[in-house]
């Protein structure tokens, strides 16, 4: 049996419904400042497109597009499954049917760092890495792959702290601590993996789209 | 709960056909904005990339974000976010759109 | 309790345990999630770093006597001045009201029982700790020489000192601050007591929230700056790189999207420190209000439209230079709205110069003085004359020290009978803020002409023309360096010979007054409920009487 409702009250809370404001609210915040952090990085690449807007449409034409256009698909795909979860959550459905749209998330999440674990791979045999030896003449195409990697670094980071929040709430979720139904937790895990999505969103035309015609 | 129809009473059916929805949405604009990039328009492929991009990641602010439903404060908080990145970006690109 | 207590002073709940009583092992503190807890936590810490980078500057002051290398080699010297930056900046000044005053007071003042999310309030500390952490351990490998500011390409290219460790404290910390934020908005917003409406909040809520809004909005981007630095750093990704086309004016700009708006992170906090402390000390409403709230916000708003004027001979546009110039006298308007009113507040009031006051009052002299420098610099044509030069570093001190230290101390003393329950040696304490204000004064002025006969900064060797000035400003850090050791001294002292503080023992309106002290660890025995704004120490459009008590205090039944 799943642990009764108080558990999940807090400190300095006096009821449920209050807490989950708070932990909406209080996410929010935060995603507000993820989106800065993000935005100083798309600065720097547009500052530096236009500063060499041939090259960064030479450098985004060596992204392998079909590899970032199925993970985008795999990642739209997970924040479907979270909101699932976190609806499931919310309207109080059995803690079973709540695990499972947890564990589809997680494991969709990891599908995409899977798919770019081979990505990047195949970024290093191509020597797409923009220190030392480098495939590309263009002056200003080193720039791209700095941002690339950095951009797609950081945001694989971001999926795996996320991955890591849902993958404890299925697993804690099944045993007897921890209460999926109601709990504010899921809302909280799920509007952060949702942001981690519209930031691959964000990153996918400028990544990946580029140069592509002609 | 913030808002909208109060749900702790009784359960009430997931909005699957909702999700459903929006997450064919989302990959038809996927799709769209990868068949797009081909198109050979000029310098308005990244603006066309761009928008889709802004509408696909609408679509997840609002519903699988729930803003749609969502109270001002929260609403606010989302657009405080891209505003403050308005100003990053409108003022250092003051300096580096007119510096050459 | 040894002082008598008139009726209204008498403890609400006598002889309860207080937060200070709640258990003493090394599990109670550091694993606290008691707002008040962790505010000694960061308190502690706070000081700790103070004196850290108060030494570094010491031995940067001692080598200034004279014009010649005598006691650090210039690289050692870069080192300790970058130091005495990092540590101060992000280690002292940042954290120094919120984290502190701010965590303690917040819930208090507004009737709450702690923090919106007391687990996240206590990872912050954590976070600063990391940071912390790796900043000592950056000195101990030796140090790093690129200033506080890690201007590129030195710091990614050519500098041979561990920027990478220095970044990552900053990066660490960074986040600390950010939560600290979001935990004050979430906080201010949703758990206010009934009847505390936006309008009858004290002013240091305010100031804390405004501080809040630009934490959270300003450090991200901090950290994809320094982010950026370290990937050139570690990995030779080229992103700041000239030879590949890369511009070391995005670090700058990045940098100082954020570092311009800290500057309002540390001095913010402190305008609302003074205007509790002015209307306590001057029994009178605060003047204007209203105006003081819009102010703060829109310092907090339009200081992040001001950041190119640290950059205006960094080879910027000259157009982007003219905005931002214009942008950057716009930020002095509320600043000035501020002063005035302060200034409107003593008027026809029955100042009393307690300790606090008089630290408040330094406040407002040096921070009216850093504030008009700030013109000067704002002007292009001035900027460029004294870009660089100790007519620079003698400007924001008179901000940061001059205005934030001075206000922290002010702080510090006001609510140190509510903290720890003892009262503080009085005579000792004004003794040290006028030895303050005068080793300040002896400190940095002398700077202000040695910048503007054009001494630049950060050189450890100086023409000899210069010494006089020199000598002066090292002798000043000399006073300065005594008059910090001073609180130190008698603080410590009062927590054990101190007497016992009444509940309220400047007769204040604030809802913090209204319970024990020290509080107890539940804040309030019950839920306060409001019906009356801040300061309302005599009746409107009066100027109050001689030895007025308040008329309402805030929590105060009618």
């Amino acid at each position: 049996m799943s642990a009764p409702v108080q558990s999940l009250l807090r400190e300095p809370w006096p009821d449920l419904a209050s807490q989950r404001e708070a932990a909406t609210f209080g996410i929010w915040i935060f995603l507000a400042s993820e989106l800065l952090f993000f935005g100083g990085l798309i600065l720097a690449y547009a500052v530096c497109r236009i500063g060499h807007p041939h090259a960064f449409m030479a450098a985004a034409r060596e992204t392998d597009i079909v590899y970032g256009t199925a993970n985008t698909a795999v990642l739209l795909t997970s924040s479907f499954a979270m909101a699932l979860a976190a609806q499931a959550s919310e309207r109080e459905a059995r803690p079973i049917v709540i695990r499972a749209c947890l564990a589809a998330t997680a494991a969709l999440g990891c599908a995409f760092l899977a798919i770019k674990g081979f990505e990047y791979a195949d970024d290093l045999r191509k020597g797409l890495w923009p220190a030392g030896d480098f495939a590309l003449p263009e002056p200003g195409a080193r720039l791209f792959f700095a941002l690339y990697w950095v951009m797609t670094g950081v945001h694989a980071l971001h999926l795996t702290i996320g991955i890591g929040l849902v993958g404890r709430l299925t697993i804690r979720g099944g045993g007897p601590h921890l209460r999926l139904r109601d709990n504010p937790q899921a809302e909280v895990t799920a509007l952060y993996w949702h942001l981690v999505d519209v930031i691959w969103i964000i990153l996918y035309p400028l990544i990946y789209l580029p140069g592509r015609a002609g | 709960m913030s808002a909208g129809p109060s749900g702790a009473e009784r359960p009430r059916p997931l909005p699957l056909l909702r999700d459903l929805s929006v997450w064919a949405a989302l990959m038809g604009l996927l799709a769209l904005s990868c068949w797009a990039a081909y198109w050979p328009l000029g310098p308005i492929t990244t603006a066309i990339g761009l928008g889709i991009a802004a509408i696909k990641a609408g679509f997840v602010a609002a519903f699988f974000m729930n803003l749609k439903r969502g109270t001002p404060l929260l609403r606010l908080t989302g657009l405080a976010g891209f505003f403050w990145i308005a100003i990053l970006f409108a003022l250092t690109l003051s300096d580096v759109l007119t510096r050459l | 309790m040894s002082v008598a207590a008139t009726p209204d002073e008498r403890l609400l709940v006598p002889d309860r345990p207080s937060y200070l009583g709640a258990g003493a092992s090394l599990r109670s503190w550091f694993g606290a999630t008691d707002h008040k807890r962790i505010a000694i936590l960061y308190a502690v810490t706070i000081t700790i770093f103070f004196f850290l980078g108060g030494a570094a500057i010491t031995l940067v002051r001692l080598e200034l006597f004279t014009p010649q290398a005598d006691v650090v080699t210039a690289d050692t010297y870069n080192r300790l001045f970058t130091f005495h930056g990092i540590v101060m900046v992000w280690f002292f000044m940042v954290p120094a009201i919120p984290a502190t005053l701010g965590n303690f007071l917040l819930p208090l003042m507004i009737g709450a029982r702690d923090v919106a999310f007391p687990r996240l309030n206590l990872f912050s500390w954590y976070l600063a700790i990391l940071g912390g952490a790796f900043t000592v351990a950056t000195l101990i490998l030796g140090g790093v020489d690129t200033g506080w500011t890690f201007y590129t390409p030195f710091s990614t290219m050519f500098s041979n000192s561990h920027v990478f460790a220095a970044a990552f404290g900053v990066f660490a910390v960074g986040f600390s601050s950010i939560a600290t934020g979001v935990n004050f908005i979430a906080t201010v917003h949703l758990l206010r007591a009934p009847g505390l409406t936006w309008f009858r909040l004290p002013l240091f809520v305010w100031s804390l929230y405004a501080t809040s809004l630009v934490m959270v909005l300003a450090t991200p981007v901090l950290a994809v700056s320094l982010l950026l630095v370290m990937a050139e750093r570690v990995l030779h990704l080229p992103i700041f790189d000239p030879a590949h086309g890369g511009d070391p004016l995005l670090f700058q700009h990045l940098f100082w999207f954020y570092s311009h708006p800290a500057v309002y992170i540390m001095v913010l906090p402190a305008m609302g420190v003074v205007s509790e402390v002015i209307t306590c000390f001057a029994r009178r409403r605060v003047f204007g209000y209203t105006f003081m709230v819009y102010a703060l916000v829109s310092i907090a708003g339009i200081g992040f439209f001001v950041w190119g004027h640290h950059m205006f001979v960094s080879g910027m546009s000259p157009f982007a230079g003219l905005v931002f110039s214009f942008l950057s006298f716009v930020v002095a308007v509320p600043s000035a709205i501020k002063v005035f009113n302060w200034t409107a507040t003593l008027y026809r009031g029955q100042i009393s110069f307690e300790a606090p006051m008089l630290y408040a009052l330094g406040f407002l002299g040096l921070f009216t003085m850093g504030g008009l420098t700030g013109l000067f610099l704002a002007s292009i044509p001035i900027d460029v004359h004294v870009t660089d030069t100790y007519f620079v570093v003698a400007h924001f001190h008179y901000i940061m020290v001059g205005g934030t230290v001075s206000a922290y101390f002010a702080g510090l003393h006001f609510w140190w009978p509510k903290i720890t329950g003892r009262l503080y040696p009085e005579g000792w304490a004004r003794f040290a803020a006028i030895l303050m204000f005068f080793g300040f004064n002896l400190t940095f002025f002398p700077q202000f002409i040695l910048g503007y006969l054009g001494m630049p900064r950060r050189y450890h060797v100086y023409p000899p023309e210069f010494q006089v000035w020199n000598v002066m400003s090292s002798s000043g850090a000399t006073v300065l360096a005594a008059a910090y050791a001073l609180p130190f001294g008698y603080l410590l002292w009062s927590l054990i010979w101190g007497r016992r503080a009444p509940n309220n023992p400047w007769d204040a309106t604030g809802l913090e007054w209204r319970t024990a002290s020290p509080p107890p660890p539940h804040n309030f025995d019950q839920q306060p409920r409001i019906d009356v704004g801040p300061y309302d120490y005599h009746p409107e459009a009066v100027a109050p009487a001689p030895d007025q008590r308040p008329r309402r205090r805030q929590g105060e039944d009618a």
